[in-house]
């Protein structure tokens, strides 16, 4: 079991999505910030890579978090945990780039931590599953942005899940937030390291 | 409260709680987010106001000239070349001497087509006679747009503003901000009292063909008000600041005081400095940054330090960086590095980089030609 991140005086956590045009990379990052801000941290930033994306594209989104006002304007070159919402984009993006040798990968995959060979720690949960179990579709493809942030959350000291939850209530609206709720729970729990 | 969006959404928020009553806007590219989600405000009754549909920005600004010749308070915003489309119409509010208040998101202007962050389209608007004002966050958003207004519709000044900031960088970035309730920005900025109006019971021409003499009287007066605005701006900042716990003035100082060398830059990019100003401080440099927080009136009277280092995220081909040439009329020695430009990435290990240059005695186009 690899250890969380350690909140720490200088404890800025810079963190990289990767995703296609519409699974939501950008949603996770602002949801992500949002609860990041709940749980007591002053500065959060969530920023889309800036380009001109379409749907099934390759997207990156970051987001930073900190306990003290974030004045870093500039992009994120060595993250501390990059999130691969779709594995597929590794075949064309090399998303090791530049990530720290104490960061992690968390990565969408029904496969475990140790069947993949990265030169820093490995995160594994089903996103995908559970955002069908979850009944978590957008015209019948699985939108796996919340469960993946679910998981995300369990990997970090400073961002709790009760804040999680109160940034997918601000987010979404009756069933939509219920199943989203129980989604980031699931992830939250089922995620492997 | 505190909330946090997008900086679109933000000076969008800004501009619902100024309650504009006329608001033009062009909703096509280059436009931004901010009158989409002004139109929402406007859709679900939150703001009460003239919400115009134009057909381009030339017109946007005209409209918004021509409320506020009617004696209201008015709003737009666009970006880049919707920006130079309004070119002339600029001049014209400038010279009405009427308090229009507009966000424009900083983007480069194509050829080549290029939608990121480059000062040029604002700095090139400058002798318009708009008050001008750049933001480094999207607290800096919040509150320009709200003291722009106040500053505007100042009888001692009534000259037209634009708050300015970074595309993406600011634009599309979610950060933190603490947002008043709308009775505290109600009491800070009260209802607009017009200079003057038009007014069909008691009609009166205004624009009309003027002699040399006085039009020159015109521009003598407009320019007594932008240097008058340095005051206002100063005293208004400090209401600011009393209030909402944030005070401004024409520039932010960063740990100048012992200072060696001073960073002068401005919007997204004084931010970055700062943290390479405190990773210069850590290793025994004395570094400083200056932000500015207006470029008309330029605050000529903030800037007495000598070794300052000014980055351009803008150009005046055959002249160099526009803000390092307004300051040369200055008596410092003063570095000049152009960067950014078109959006490309500067991160604080750059900024500290140009300390170093500039302590060689090196200046230029970072990181391209540097000498």
């Amino acid at each position: 079991m690899y250890s969380s991140i350690q909140k720490t005086e200088m404890s800025l956590i810079e963190i990289c999505f990767h995703g296609r045009g519409g699974q939501g990379a950008v949603t996770a990052a602002n949801l992500l910030a949002f609860a990041a801000l709940k749980s007591g941290n002053n500065g959060v930033q969530a920023f889309p890579f800036f380009g001109a994306e379409r749907r099934g594209a390759p997207v990156k989104a970051f987001a930073r978090i900190d306990n003290k006002e974030v004045f870093l304007r500039s992009e994120i070159t060595h993250p501390d945990i990059v999130v691969i919402l779709d594995t597929g984009i590794m075949d064309i993006i090399d998303v090791t780039k530049g990530v720290k040798k104490k960061g992690i990968i968390l990565l969408n995959t029904s496969r475990q931590p140790h069947d993949f060979s990265f030169p820093c720690q490995v995160a594994t949960v089903d996103a995908t599953s559970i955002a069908l179990d979850n009944n978590i579709l957008v015209g019948g493809t699985p939108v796996v942005n919340t469960s993946m942030v679910g998981a995300l959350v369990s990997l970090l000291d400073n961002v709790n899940l009760a804040s999680l939850e109160q940034a997918i209530h601000d987010r979404f609206k009756g069933k939509q937030a219920e199943n989203n709720i129980l989604a980031v729970r699931q992830a939250n729990k089922e995620v492997m390291t | 409260m505190i909330v946090i969006d997008t900086g679109n959404n933000i000076a969008a928020l800004a501009a619902k709680m100024a309650r504009p009553k006329v608001i033009a806007a062009y909703p096509i590219t280059p436009q931004t987010k901010v009158v989409e989600r002004i139109a929402e405000f406007v859709e679900k009754g939150e703001l009460d106001t003239e919400y115009i549909h134009v057909e381009s920005e030339h017109s946007a600004m005209t409209a918004c000239i021509a409320a506020s010749a009617t004696g209201v308070r008015t709003f737009t915003a666009t970006a880049s070349h919707g920006l130079l489309l309004m070119h002339e119409m600029l001049h014209w509010a400038g010279l009405s001497r009427l308090p229009v208040v507009m966000v424009n998101v900083n983007r480069s202007i194509g050829p080549g087509w290029n939608i990121w962050s480059d000062l040029n389209d604002s700095l090139s608007q400058r002798d318009t006679g708009w008050i001008q004002f750049y933001a480094s966050s999207n607290q800096e958003i919040f509150d320009n747009v709200i003291q722009a207004y106040k500053i505007a519709e100042n009888e001692e000044i009534f000259l037209p503003a634009m708050v300015s900031y970074d595309g993406f960088i600011l634009s599309h970035t979610s950060m933190p901000l603490d947002v008043p309730d709308q009775s505290k920005i109600d009491a800070f900025l009260p209802a607009f009292k017009p200079g003057w109006t038009l007014d069909v019971e008691h009609p009166i021409t205004h624009g009309n063909i003027v002699s040399p003499k006085p039009y020159m009287d015109i521009r003598y007066s407009m320019e007594k008000a932008m240097k008058k605005a340095q005051k206002i701006i100063q005293e208004v900042g400090e209401e600011w600041g009393k209030k909402f716990g944030r005070p401004y003035g024409l520039v932010q100082e960063y740990r100048c005081d012992d200072a060696d060398y001073v960073f002068v830059t401005m919007a997204a990019l004084a931010a970055e400095a700062k943290v390479a100003v405190d990773n210069l401080r850590d290793k025994g440099e004395k570094a400083g940054l200056i932000n500015l927080r207006t470029v008309r009136p330029f605050p000529y009277s903030q800037l007495k330090y000598d070794n300052m280092i000014v980055i351009d995220r803008d150009i005046s081909p055959g002249l160099g960086g526009i803000i390092y040439h307004e300051m040369k009329k200055l008596n410092y020695t003063m570095y000049s590095f152009i960067a950014g430009i078109g959006g490309v990435d500067v991160s604080y290990k750059d900024i500290e980089r140009m300390y170093q240059l500039a302590q060689d005695d090196k200046e230029g186009w970072y990181p391209l030609e540097v000498k």
